[in-house]
């Protein structure tokens, strides 16, 4: 008995061996992609420490002496402060509108029946092909007219009604999902239909207000584009505009860049960190497939 | 329900109020104004298909229409090729799984525009981090941003960007396939490569599908990192950043106009082929 033991021993091992190996491989591609993502990002905020010089000639060496000379540049000189508050406003101010806006209409289109509700999906998808390129002019100069250009509201609106697409077939999917009964009893209790839609569908819908928010305010905080044409003002600048005029303005100044792209990333990965559940679930909701 | 129909409107109104005047109407009033000659947007003259025809022979659209498909080669290619074979990868994995989807997500969350300012600081010919890197190994130099490497070099962050979006999506199709296929693979001792080519990908093929959609109307819209490391120089003209250059810079609103319609058309039309050519039976399990 004993050598036949040993032999399935010995075959079992040497299959685990080889399962070691590919698995081995698989970790090492993988930690050198994730190299690629943390790097770059521990790079710039290193060498956001340091005097441009020194970014200049060794920013590889890691600055165990921090100067703080390029954050206090960034508050004082070219007041990041001041557009940080901007692009807080405006994304928040987006996302909220959206999220309003959006949920009263997908409540409407997922739990009502009524005549005209597929020619209202049918557009809603052709939506989606609208890119802000193809309307940027008009709004423009819609926004002269009443005078909302550089000013919160002119960055707010045309946002809005970018985003308000893909929140509306997001937050719809997730409602038309909630069953019926609960509708029911509620009716019952004598709820009308904004008691009905503030009290029962939102709460239980939170997950994908959560994920949708998440998403409207990122392209909202990064859309650079939208930023430069209506509200690029020193005073309502959002920081990726400032972002651009920084690459322009001080290309040479080397810290000062590396801080400002610090300052801008830094938060937002931090609140990434504490969320990234939700986004990822947001995503495995079919949230993109819409 | 009764009094529905009150509701009905009331709650749509709102949404449709602002996407009628911030969306629809500029819309249309960009197609109205591509058959326009403006100066300004106060004297404008009706010119017909002028504009279109001008399309046809702008040598400048031309190339950045190439430039556009150049960078979406690169994306589909490496985009979604890189994000499949990762999430391939963590599905094989057992240990780290969260933490390799957090991280990989890094770059999504990010503004486009930072980003574009990182890779400034990595290409920057006396003192970036690319030719410190080289320094190092003595070797000599490199003009990353000249006529021959430009448009490679901005492609570099566009792709890296994203990669991480498509491997969520990609992982969560995978996380779908009900395990029993993966059981009967097993019983069978099928390969784990064998496994992921016959098995995962064609159950995966309608997502690969998406994202491939995604992946090539979203190189339509690429524009910050375009802007911020080459403003367009250097045989990097992309279709976005010349729609804003005739439109905003030259304040030539017409036929800015005309150029953004016919990204929306473009954008339609490579939708549609693509839709064609992944054409493929649903799967439901």
């Amino acid at each position: 008995m004993e050598p036949t033991i040993v032999v399935e021993h010995k075959t079992q091992r040497v299959k685990k061996r080889r399962f070691k190996i590919s698995t081995a491989v698989m970790y090492i591609v993988l930690t050198l992609w994730s190299l690629t993502t943390i790097y770059p990002l521990f790079w710039i905020v290193n060498n956001s420490f340091k005097v441009s010089r020194d970014v200049m000639n060794n920013s590889f060496a890691i600055s165990w002496d921090p100067v703080f000379v390029n954050y206090q540049n960034a508050f004082d000189r070219i007041n990041i402060g001041r557009s940080y508050i901007n692009s807080l406003i405006m994304s928040f101010g987006t996302v909220f509108l959206v999220l309003l806006l959006g949920g009263l209409a997908a409540y409407v289109l997922s739990r009502f029946n009524f005549r005209g509700k597929r020619t209202i999906y049918s557009i809603l998808y052709a939506t989606l092909l609208i890119p802000a390129f193809a309307t940027v002019v008009p709004v423009y100069e819609l926004l002269i007219k009443t005078s909302l250009v550089n000013t919160y509201w002119g960055l707010i609106f045309p946002q809005t009604a970018g985003n308000l697409t893909f929140a509306t077939l997001v937050i719809a999917g997730y409602m038309s999902t909630i069953p019926k009964e609960l509708e029911e009893a509620a009716f019952m209790d004598g709820c009308n239909r904004w008691q009905m839609f503030a009290k029962i569908f939102v709460p239980i819908s939170q997950p994908v207000f959560a994920s949708a928010s998440i998403f409207v305010f990122m392209w909202s905080y990064n859309d650079l584009f939208s930023a430069l044409i209506f509200v690029n003002k020193e005073n309502v600048r959002p920081i990726v505009a400032l972002l651009n005029e920084i690459s322009s303005q001080y290309g040479t100044d080397f810290g000062l860049m590396a801080t400002a792209v610090s300052l801008t990333v830094i938060p937002v990965l931090i609140v990434y960190l504490f969320i990234s559940k939700y986004i990822q679930k947001g995503l495995t909701e079919g949230a993109v497939k819409g | 329900m009764k009094g529905d129909r009150k509701y009905i409107v009331l709650f749509l109104l709102p949404a449709v109020a602002i996407m009628t005047i911030f969306l629809y109407y500029p819309f249309f009033k960009s197609l109205y104004l591509s058959f326009y000659r403006t100066t300004g947007f106060f004297d404008k003259k009706f010119v017909g298909w002028a504009n279109y025809e001008r399309l046809f022979t702008d040598k400048l659209l031309g190339a950045a229409t190439l430039h556009t498909l150049e960078i979406m080669l690169y994306v589909i290619v490496f985009q979604v090729g890189i994000a499949l074979v990762l999430a391939v990868l963590v599905d094989n994995i057992s240990k780290l799984k969260s933490f390799y989807r957090t991280v990989f997500f890094f770059p999504v969350v990010i503004s486009g525009t930072a980003i574009s300012l990182l890779f400034v600081l990595f290409y920057n010919y006396n003192f970036g981090l690319l030719n410190n890197l080289l320094a190092q190994f003595d070797i000599e130099k490199v003009l990353w941003l000249d006529d021959k490497n430009a448009l490679k070099a901005v492609s570099i962050p566009t792709v890296w960007h994203y990669v991480g979006f498509y491997f969520v999506l990609f992982l969560t199709a995978m996380s779908k396939i009900p395990s029993d296929y993966y059981e009967a693979a097993k019983l069978e001792g099928i390969s784990a490569f064998k496994r992921t080519t016959m098995l995962t990908i064609p159950l995966i093929m309608s997502d690969i599908k998406v994202v491939i959609t995604l992946a090539i109307t979203g190189t339509l819209k690429v524009f910050e990192f375009v802007w911020v490391i080459t403003s367009g120089q250097n045989g990097t003209e992309v279709l976005g950043t010349y729609m804003y250059k005739k439109a905003m810079v030259d304040q030539n609103f017409g036929y800015g106009s005309t150029v953004a319609i016919y990204m929306v058309v473009f954008g339609v039309l490579l939708a549609v082929i693509a839709n064609r050519l992944l054409k493929r039976d649903e799967i439901t399990y």
